[in-house]
């Protein structure tokens, strides 16, 4: 209950912030750019539109995660509002997710508007409506949701910017981790190959979120893998959410 | 009376600077306010009275000590539930309207929707900010934010309420309207824990106050008994009495026409003075003995701590 009462307090905070519009018109833009590019280029331009369309989506939706949520806590705790939150009967623990579902409320809006946008400039290309391409778009959000609680986890220590600059390490890491696996195949087993595999082990693959190259080109997926990547992005966000609710509970608010 | 705040020997440091220092802000802080009373926090600033709130809400840890709420540590929700703040200089959710901000709290108590309109438009209304109530707070002057803050800490009829510095930054008006605030909740049944620097709004409502001067309590009790007792000195007005005649009595002030202002510090020569008034036939126009005030007090325990 109290946590409903935050995360909608966030939802109406995160609302009424301008950046959120700003990137929502960039989103926009970028999503009826991808149409230009299709009639740039030579080959299948519906392929286009959707690589172009998703990309956006995802790319947008990120830097909406970060911004927001980096300031989010952080502000609280600058201009103080905190203090008049917490000495109501509240644990920080409630606090803290109740800021992590008021965004993940607010990208949830936002991925919403931008997929019914990127949907219907398809629908204006082809004259179908491609169902699968939610899909998509659903694992765009689950990847989001742990981007969101990386950002409130950094920001609950540190600045905005630093934490900002933490989280998108975090999300480049995260899609270019899978080329350990590569790496370990061409290492000779010894020190280096377990540390290679410990490495991997511990650096998150976002990857797991990816379906835009099956979707787009109509590839199959065997549905044990979307069930394999939305548990392993569940178990990844409590685990985060839960350090960030570690640090917090240690902190001092001076 | 029960005591609703009990603290005990407090300690706090913090680690300031890029080579990590520390420094020591509470030194062994014991207090204990009792149900129904006005308990004044006064201090210098930077001696460690918002440091202590801090503790007690459980928004800092102290290093030792124990702090105890309606029996309660400070960190239960359970001792928060009866609890009002208002923090110094107050910020509050600039993109909310009065009655917005007003409302989150009251759903933080799980107020029902018919109490919880009744309650947000009576505080409105007790701290004067009816016609504000769909303005956004960004808007507010620091005055009203003032306002609205302790609306916000009354939200859930606390039975003690921690205000920091509640009137600074309010114009004469406004204190005066404050002042009369605390006073009826006090009235009310309410335990009041006020931390302020303006000495004079302190004397005239708290019934206990504590000094603390650089992370220590340096004295404590009731008003009365710290301040009324010691007469400083005694101004007497006189006319028809030589100037250079007084001197052994007292120290003239000023003259004005044939009337003389006198500071008379001992007591004694009061009694001196009357009967060369009398011998002379000269005229004593009015003769007030000037008692401690709680200023003079606290500027002497700030010096010598």
């Amino acid at each position: 209950m109290k946590i409903k009462t935050i995360a909608l307090n966030t939802f109406k905070e995160a609302i009424r912030d301008r950046i959120l519009y700003l990137l929502f018109f960039f989103a926009a833009i970028a999503l009826a750019f991808s149409r230009l590019l299709a009639v740039l280029t030579v080959g299948d331009r519906v392929k286009i539109i959707k690589d172009v369309g998703l990309a956006s989506i995802s790319v947008f939706g990120v830097l909406m995660a970060i911004l927001i949520g980096t300031g989010l806590v952080y502000k609280e705790i600058d201009k103080k509002t905190i203090y008049t939150l917490l000495s109501k009967p509240i644990q920080r623990w409630q606090f803290l997710l109740g800021k992590f579902f008021g965004l993940v409320l607010t990208l949830f809006i936002m991925i919403l508007a931008m997929g019914l946008i990127f949907l219907i400039i398809v629908l204006l290309h082809t004259g179908k409506l491609e169902g699968r391409l939610l899909l998509a778009i659903l694992f765009i959000f689950l990847e989001l949701v742990l981007i969101t609680a990386v950002a409130i986890l950094f920001s609950s220590f540190s600045t905005p910017i630093l934490s900002s600059i933490f989280s998108l390490s975090f999300y480049l890491i995260g899609h270019l981790s899978w080329g350990l696996e590569t790496l370990l195949h061409k290492t000779r087993s010894g020190a280096g190959r377990i540390a290679i595999r410990a490495l991997s082990a511990v650096l998150p693959d976002l990857e797991n979120f990816n379906f835009k190259t099956e979707i787009v080109y109509g590839l199959a997926v065997d549905p044990r893998f979307y069930l394999f990547s939305a548990l392993y992005g569940l178990v990844y966000t409590l685990l985060i959410l839960s350090l960030a609710v570690l640090v917090f509970n240690k902190r001092d608010f001076i | 009376m029960a005591a609703v705040l009990e603290i005990d020997n407090l300690y706090k440091a913090f680690k300031v600077g890029f080579i990590p220092k520390k420094r020591e802000i509470l030194k062994g802080v014991s207090m204990s306010v009792a149900a129904g009373e006005i308990f004044g926090y006064l201090g210098p600033n930077g001696a460690g009275k918002t440091t202590t709130l801090k503790c007690v809400l459980g928004l800092i840890f102290p290093d030792r000590g124990k702090i105890e709420i309606f029996g309660h540590p400070p960190l239960s929700a359970r001792g928060r539930e009866h609890l009002g703040y208002l923090p110094e200089n107050p910020y509050f959710y600039d993109y909310l309207t009065a009655a917005e901000f007003l409302d989150f709290y009251a759903q933080l108590f799980g107020l029902r929707k018919r109490d919880k309109e009744e309650k947000i438009a009576s505080l409105l209304r007790l701290v004067g900010l009816e016609k504000a109530r769909d303005l956004q707070l960004r808007k507010f002057s620091r005055g009203m934010l003032q306002r609205v803050g302790l609306a916000q800490a009354l939200i859930n009829e606390p039975a003690l309420l921690f205000l920091d510095e509640p009137l600074g930054g309010l114009d004469p008006l406004g204190r005066k309207e404050l002042r009369d605030v605390i006073v009826r909740l006090k009235q009310e049944g309410k335990t009041i824990f006020l931390c302020s620097h303006i000495l004079q709004d302190i004397e005239m409502i708290c019934d206990r106050v504590a000094i603390i001067v650089g992370g220590r309590i340096i004295s404590q009790g009731a008003l009365q008994s710290l301040i009324s007792e010691k007469v400083l000195f005694t101004e007497v007005t006189l006319s028809g009495i030589d100037a250079a005649d007084l001197i052994d009595l007292g120290e003239p002030v000023s003259t004005l026409g044939d009337r003389i202002l006198l500071k008379v510090v001992q007591e004694d020569n009061i009694e001196n003075l009357m009967e060369l008034v009398h011998e002379r036939k000269g005229k004593i126009h009015s003769l007030v003995p000037r008692t401690e005030t709680l200023e003079d007090i606290f500027v002497e325990m700030v010096r010598q701590g």
